[in-house]
């Protein structure tokens, strides 16, 4: 079927600002990624996965300038032993970050794999997009694979002893950035990814993660302050046998971002918990859309989401458990929750179950409430002042979220974080 | 010591009176219980003293050694040493029991302008005062009173009264969801903060608790005012003659 025009206008004037790279080995996949734009369309308003989210400074021709953040405060993970991968406005700075090499793991810049002939990249590069891809469309995670100028391949294939940190920095206002990072999670393998930093002005990321059976993927993210950016993420996640993905993301801040994780539970037993937790204030909106799909035997899925939200922010979660026929003993569970401070704040939530099999639990609830008035008198009268007592609460309520994060110091790093964001803002 | 003179006071919602004028002078060291029926205010009293929202004061004053209670934020009267143990208290899910007891404690002592405790100080204080109550230590970490029984969340309201010290006590139907030996374990966990400089406003619908934390003086309070105020035999009466004959009496 034809585009609108409207559409396929906004499409090609977007398109023309941008040319695919050479990209040898990928070429193929990034012309057929190039070719699912053209045919679905880059996102607009009208349509019912952006109904809550505008995509319109997303898709435009050219990002919106965003001021450069600057803080004196240490960056996220900073005191953590960890294998440092630096992008300043999408590009990899070799100088920057740390030496590659780790036992246990081979990582690769994406433009590497092909002179290295690197057979899994090339066999992952845009193919767990493209799945992702039914049945909702995803034409921004699309235009990543076509377009992306940079990224990593991350290979797994032992326990490396520290974390993979990938950092992004933002040095121009007018910065455009899409990256694309492949990895794959060997049988028995585990790995920690980190990612942090100001990336872009707009940024535009997209991370296919492939783990096969009894491989374990946990990944632990921080958007934020950078207030004015515009993100759009994709993680396209797919799980083999007894295979474990954990992946947590806090943010604080920025006028636009949304978040979208696609899971695939392909093996039996496997286990995916993604998680958020986010601090909005202002002109704050904040969209976590999840699918996540149940295709095998015994899996389990969690979905955590809690929203702080106040002075007119918006929070949007859209979350879905789908099982399909003969996923038995599919165990979903989905939470999706907001405080709101004040009346002008808005959550806008559309959880969702599709299910196919007869034997599975799932269960999904979304609420939105302001601060426990009851609570909030308990630690009051008990001397503790309102805003300490507000921030507490606020922090219990994000609890669940962050609950997720298995690793207990990095969990404890996030919640001292957001104890001094809570404690420094008026 | 708490001082409440023609107290008057409605529903902010109702627009319903709650109490009618009540007088009331507790001394330090003493111990003052309050009776009365179900919807004599009796609550309604211990909440307006310690500044839940939803009440106004149309009249009269409370003062405690002299300060306006009236004007203060809550947590302005819990560090001018008001404390009240609730009747019902609150679970709140995410905040450790630990955590939360630190930051009220030195909250309280940063408003006075103390130094704040240490975090081994205030560790050995709240493991010797947790041992008296019989607090286990998983209690002490556990969100606050998440999970707790009826008898270990009162536990738990005693151990706040402990740490924090404060002057003016005032405890609403601490008894109620007891059973004798709880009771009892409370009732040791109060008379140990019994000392000249504190004062103690127990509330109770029954003479039970009093025969574990004796009284002074006993109060009785019917449609919002005190009505009739005697020794520690008054309790008595009512246990005996329920309160029909007080109230027939006074009216």
């Amino acid at each position: 079927m034809a585009l609108p025009e409207v559409k396929q206008n906004a499409t090609e004037a977007r398109l023309a600002t941008l040319s695919l790279p050479e990209a040898g080995c990928t070429r193929a996949a990034r012309e057929a990624a190039l070719a699912r734009v053209r045919e679905m369309g880059l996102p607009s308003r009208r349509d019912e996965y952006w109904k809550y989210t505008h995509p319109d400074t997303l898709v435009s021709p050219e990002a919106t300038p965003a001021a450069l953040f600057k803080s004196d405060e240490p960056m996220m993970f900073d005191g953590f032993d960890r294998l440092k991968i630096v992008f300043i406005d999408g590009v990899f700075i070799a100088e920057a970050s740390d030496d590659l090499s780790l036992e246990g793991v081979s990582i690769d810049r994406l433009e590497d794999i092909c002179c290295k002939d690197i057979h899994w990249a090339k066999e992952l590069y845009g193919v767990l997009e493209a799945r992702g891809q039914s049945p909702v469309e995803r034409p921004l995670a699309a235009l990543n694979t076509a377009f992306a100028t940079d990224g990593v391949a991350i290979h797994v294939t032992g326990k490396p002893s520290k974390p993979i940190s990938l950092i992004y920095r933002h040095a121009s206002e007018t910065s455009d950035a899409i990256l694309h990072h492949i990895v794959r999670v060997e049988s028995g393998a585990e790995v920690t990814i980190l990612e942090n930093g100001p990336a872009a002005s707009r940024f535009n990321k997209c991370m296919e993660i492939d783990i096969a059976d009894g491989g374990a993927l946990h990944h632990v993210r921080a958007q934020g302050r950078d207030h004015q950016r515009r993100a759009a993420t994709h993680m396209f996640t797919r799980l083999g046998k007894e295979s474990v993905y954990k992946s947590f993301t806090l943010t604080v801040n920025g006028v636009l971002t949304r978040n979208e994780q696609v899971v695939e539970l392909t093996g039996d037993d496997a286990i995916a918990h993604v998680a958020g937790a986010c601090v909005g204030d202002g002109d704050f909106h904040h969209d976590d859309t999840v699918f996540i799909t149940h295709d095998a035997v015994n899996c389990e899925s969690r979905q955590v989401f809690k929203k702080v939200l106040r002075n007119g922010a918006t929070g949007v979660f859209q979350g879905k458990i789908l099982v399909k026929e003969g996923a038995q003993k599919t165990d979903g569970y989905q939470i999706s929750q907001s405080l709101l401070l004040d009346d002008d704040s808005q959550f806008l939530a559309k959880p969702e179950l599709e299910i196919y099999a007869d034997d599975v639990a799932c269960s999904h609830g979304s609420t939105s409430g302001a601060i426990d008035e009851t609570a909030l008198f308990y630690l009051r009268s008990r001397g503790v002042p309102v805003k300490d007592a507000t921030n507490m609460l606020t922090l219990a309520f994000l609890a669940e979220a962050v609950d997720e994060i298995e690793d207990q110091s990095l969990a404890e790093d996030i919640v001292t974080r957001l104890e001094g964001w809570l404690a420094r803002r008026g | 010591m708490l001082e409440i003179k023609n107290l008057h006071v409605k529903l902010e919602e109702e627009d319903k009176q709650i109490l009618k004028g009540v007088d009331l002078t507790v001394e330090a060291g003493k111990v003052h219980a309050i009776m009365g029926p179900n919807g004599s205010g009796k609550s309604t009293l211990s909440y307006v003293l310690s500044g839940r929202d939803g009440y106004e004061v149309t009249e009269g004053s409370a003062t405690l050694n002299g300060e306006d209670l009236l004007e203060m934020e809550p947590e302005e009267r819990a560090a001018a040493g008001v404390f009240l143990a609730f009747q019902y208290p609150v679970e709140i899910p995410g905040v450790g029991n630990m955590t939360f007891l630190r930051t009220a404690v030195n909250a309280q002592r940063k408003a006075r302008g103390e130094e704040e405790l240490s975090a081994t100080d205030f560790l050995k204080e709240v493991r010797a005062k947790a041992k008296s109550l019989k607090i286990d230590a998983d209690m002490l970490k556990r969100p606050v009173n998440v999970g707790f029984s009826g008898g270990e969340k009162k536990r738990n309201e005693i151990l706040q009264m402990a740490m924090l010290e404060p002057k003016m006590c005032i405890l609403d139907e601490t008894d109620s969801g007891l059973d004798v030996d709880a009771m009892k374990l409370v009732a040791e966990g109060v008379n140990a903060l019994r000392n000249e400089g504190r004062g103690f406003l127990v509330i109770t619908h029954y003479q039970r608790l009093l025969d574990h934390i004796k009284p002074d003086v006993v109060h009785i309070m019917a449609d919002g005012r005190i009505v009739k105020t005697g020794g520690p035999d008054l309790a008595l009466e009512v246990e005996n003659n329920g309160y029909a004959d007080i109230l027939a009496e006074v009216n």
